[in-house]
C-alpha cells in the first residue's frame, strides 16, 4: 500500500498537482482570459470535437476487429493481431509523419481523395485520421477479453431460431460487451484529447481552424508563459476527468442493468439450450 | 516502501555521479553544448577542430557534447536544469529567457564581440527549378494563387526570423508605415496554407509532400536543401533585401563556475571567432563575420551579395519585437483573427 501511494504521487499527483499550483499564480480573471481568448476555445472545441469522432468511429471498427480476432480464424491472425497494437509502440510523431505522407496531396490514398474535393491532410479530417489512429487500440483491447469470455452458444441458438447477424449482434452480443465498448470509447477519446505528437504534422496548425488545444499550450511555453499553459492544461485536465467520471457512472448503471436483468433472462437462455445444443447438429 | 527508496537513491547517485564527471582532475573534461536543430552538422565539425586545438594549448583532452532540438525548447531545458556550460541558440531572445531565470549575467550580448553571434545568416526563398511562379522578392509572395510555406513564429524561432524579415522589406518600402507593413504581412499569410510547429516540419512539407510554391527558410537550410536534393529540383532566391540573423552564442555562467569549466567554454566560443572556425562555419553555409572570409565565400559563389537590416534597428530588439508581435494579442494573433 505504501509503495502503491508513494510511486503513484510521485508519478501522477504530485506532477499533477503542479498545475494547479502554477495556474494559481494567475488572477481568476486572468485564468478566464486566457481560456476564453478566441485561440484557446476555437482549439478546445477542435480538439474536443475531432475527439469525439475519432473515438466514435474507434468504437464502431474497434468493436468489428475485435469480433473478427475473437470468432473467425484465417491465415495471418497474429499477425493482423499484433498489428492492432503498433500504434501503442510508435512514436506518435512517426505516426504522424507516416500518414500525412499517405494522405497529402500527392500520397498513395490523397491523390485519390483530393480530385474528389476531400482534402485529407492539412485538415480537420487529417487531425480526425490521426486522432483514430492513436485510439485505435483501447477498443479493440478492451473488447477482445470480454468477448472471448461469451459463450458461443447463445448466438448459435439465436441463429437456428433465425435472428440475422445484426440481430445477433444488437440483442446478445452489444448488451454483454456495452461497458468495455463505454471504456474503449473513454480512453480512446482521453488519449485522443492529449494527443500532441502525430496531430501536428497533419493538421496544418491554422490558428483558429485546425490548431489542437495541447499545441496552444506548446506555443504558450514556447513564450515562456507557463502560467497560462499551465491554466489551458487544466481546463483539458477537467475535462478529461468529466468526461472520464461521467462514463464510470454510465458503465456501473449499466453494469448494474444488465445484471439485474440477467437473472429474469436468464432461464430462457437456459431452456432454449436444447435448441441451442442441437443447432451444430443441424450444421453438422 | 524501503525497495522503493533503495531504487531511487539508487537512481539519483548514478544520475549525480554522471553530472560530477564534467571537470576531473585527470586532465580531461567535459562540456555540453546546448544547441537548436540545424547546427548539429556544423558542431559536430567545430567540435573535433575545437579539440584539437584545445589539446595543443592546455594538454587537456575535452570531449564537447551537444544537444540539438527547437530552440525555445532547448532554452527551457537549461532553465529547468540541463547542465548546459555553453548555449548556442536561434534568438537572443531564447538566451535572454537563460539569464533572466539567473544561469547567464546580464549583459551577455555584450561580452562577446559582433552582438555574441560569431555567424549569421538571412532569410532567402526556396522555389521549385524553373521557379514557375516567377518569384523574385517579398511582393511576390503576396500574390493570388502563390501557396508559402512557413513555420508557426508562435512555436518556431526561425519562423520570428520569416516574419520579421517581411515586416521589414514592407515597412521599408512604405517609408515607416506600420499599418502597411502589418497589412502586407497579413496577405502573406493567407497565402500560408500549413503552419508547421518548426523549420525543419516546414522544408519537409515543401520539399518532401511538394506542397507551395516558395519555402522561406534560413539561407543554410535552403543552401543545404538544394546540395542535398540536386540542382534540378529548387533555386535559392535571394530577396532584395532580408533581415540579419544573429544565432546568438553565451557561457551559462552558473553551470561553468559550479564544473569548473569555464576556461574551456569560453575558449570554445571564441574558437568560433578564429579563422579555422569561421571557414568550418561557411562550410556549412553560415555566414562568416570574419570580412575576408566572407569576402572570398561571395566570390566563390557561395552567398549572394544582399542588404541585411538588423533587429535592433528596426524592431529595437528582440524583447520588444517579441512583445509588439508574438505574445498573445499581438500583431500575429490580429493577423488572424482579422482573417478569420
Amino acid at each position: 500500500m505504501g509503495i502503491t501511494v508513494t510511486y503513484l504521487s510521485l508519478l501522477v499527483l504530485v506532477p499533477l498537482s503542479m498545475i494547479f499550483l502554477k495556474t494559481a499564480t494567475l488572477q481568476p480573471a486572468e485564468i478566464w482570459a486566457v481560456v476564453t481568448s478566441p485561440r484557446a476555445v476555437a482549439s478546445l472545441k477542435m480538439s474536443f470535437s475531432a475527439s469525439l469522432i475519432a473515438a466514435g468511429i474507434n468504437a464502431v471498427f474497434g468493436v468489428l476487429v475485435a469480433w473478427v480476432l475473437v470468432r473467425y480464424s484465417f491465415p495471418g491472425k497474429s499477425i493482423v493481431d499484433a498489428l492492432v497494437d503498433l500504434p501503442f509502440a510508435l512514436p506518435t510523431a512517426v505516426g504522424g509523419i507516416a500518414l500525412t505522407a499517405i494522405y497529402a496531396q500527392q500520397g498513395w490514398v490523397g491523390r485519390f481523395l483530393y480530385p474528389l474535393g476531400i482534402q485529407s491532410a492539412f485538415s480537420r479530417l487529417g487531425v480526425v485520421i490521426a486522432l483514430t489512429f492513436v485510439g485505435l487500440p483501447f477498443v479493440v483491447r478492451t473488447v477482445q477479453p470480454v468477448m472471448e469470455e461469451l459463450e458461443v452458444d447463445q448466438e448459435e441458438a439465436a441463429a437456428s431460431l433465425g435472428a440475422g447477424r445484426f440481430e445477433i449482434f444488437r440483442r446478445i452480443l452489444l448488451p454483454a460487451l456495452w461497458p468495455s465498448i463505454l471504456t474503449g470509447f473513454a480512453m480512446s477519446f482521453a488519449r485522443a484529447f492529449g494527443e500532441y505528437g502525430s496531430v501536428v504534422f497533419i493538421s496544418g496548425n491554422m490558428p483558429l481552424k485546425t490548431e489542437i488545444t495541447p499545441l496552444v499550450i506548446m506555443t504558450k511555453l514556447e513564450q515562456y508563459d507557463y502560467a497560462g499553459a499551465t491554466a489551458l492544461a487544466l481546463v483539458m485536465l477537467l475535462c478529461s476527468f468529466v468526461l472520464l467520471f461521467l462514463i464510470n457512472r454510465l458503465q456501473s448503471w449499466s453494469g448494474a442493468r444488465v445484471s439485474s436483468r440477467s437473472p429474469v433472462e436468464a432461464p430462457k437462455p437456459a431452456s432454449e439450450r436444447p435448441a441451442g445444443a442441437r443447432a451444430p447438429g443441424v450444421a453438422s | 516502501m524501503t525497495v522503493l527508496c533503495c531504487v531511487l537513491a539508487l537512481a539519483l547517485s548514478a544520475c549525480s555521479k554522471g553530472d560530477a564527471a564534467g571537470a576531473s582532475k585527470s586532465g580531461s573534461l567535459q562540456i555540453l553544448n546546448v544547441s537548436y536543430d540545424p547546427t548539429r552538422e556544423l558542431y559536430e565539425e567545430v567540435n573535433a577542430a575545437f579539440a584539437k586545438r584545445w589539446k595543443e594549448q592546455s594538454g587537456q583532452d575535452v570531449t564537447i557534447k551537444q544537444s540539438h532540438g527547437g530552440s525555445g525548447k532547448q532554452a527551457r531545458s537549461v532553465i529547468d536544469g540541463l547542465e548546459a556550460d555553453v548555449v548556442t541558440l536561434a534568438l537572443a531572445y531564447d538566451v535572454d529567457a537563460v539569464a533572466s531565470a539567473g544561469l547567464i549575467k546580464e549583459g551577455w550580448q555584450a561580452r562577446l564581440k559582433d552582438n555574441s553571434a560569431p555567424y549569421t545568416s538571412t532569410i532567402v526563398f526556396l522555389v521549385r527549378k524553373g521557379n514557375p511562379k516567377g518569384i523574385k522578392d517579398w511582393d511576390d509572395l503576396v500574390k493570388e494563387g502563390v501557396a508559402v510555406i512557413t513555420p508557426n513564429p508562435k512555436t518556431s524561432g526561425g519562423a520570428r526570423w520569416n516574419y520579421l524579415a517581411a515586416w521589414g522589406y514592407e515597412l521599408k518600402r512604405a517609408g515607416g508605415d506600420e499599418a502597411k507593413a502589418k497589412d502586407f504581412v497579413g496577405r502573406l499569410f493567407k497565402n500560408v496554407p500549413v503552419l508547421d510547429t518548426g523549420a525543419r516540419g516546414s522544408t519537409t512539407t515543401f520539399v518532401e509532400r511538394g506542397l507551395g510554391d516558395v519555402l522561406i527558410a534560413w539561407e543554410n537550410e535552403a543552401l543545404l536543401a538544394v546540395k542535398q536534393s540536386g540542382k534540378d529540383k529548387f533555386e535559392v532566391i535571394v530577396p532584395s533585401i532580408s533581415i540579419l540573423a544573429e544565432p546568438p552564442v553565451a557561457v551559462v555562467d552558473k553551470v561553468v563556475d559550479r564544473r569548473g569549466t569555464r576556461a574551456a567554454a569560453e575558449a570554445y566560443l571564441a574558437f568560433l571567432s578564429t579563422e579555422e572556425g569561421q571557414r568550418i562555419a561557411v562550410k556549412h553555409f553560415y555566414r562568416p563575420r570574419n570580412p575576408a572570409i566572407l569576402a572570398a565565400a561571395e566570390s566563390e559563389g557561395v552567398f549572394q551579395k544582399v542588404a541585411l537590416f538588423s533587429i535592433d534597428d528596426v524592431f529595437g530588439g528582440w524583447q520588444k519585437a517579441q512583445k509588439t508581435h508574438f505574445s498573445d494579442g499581438g500583431v500575429f494573433d490580429q493577423i488572424y483573427q482579422a482573417g478569420k
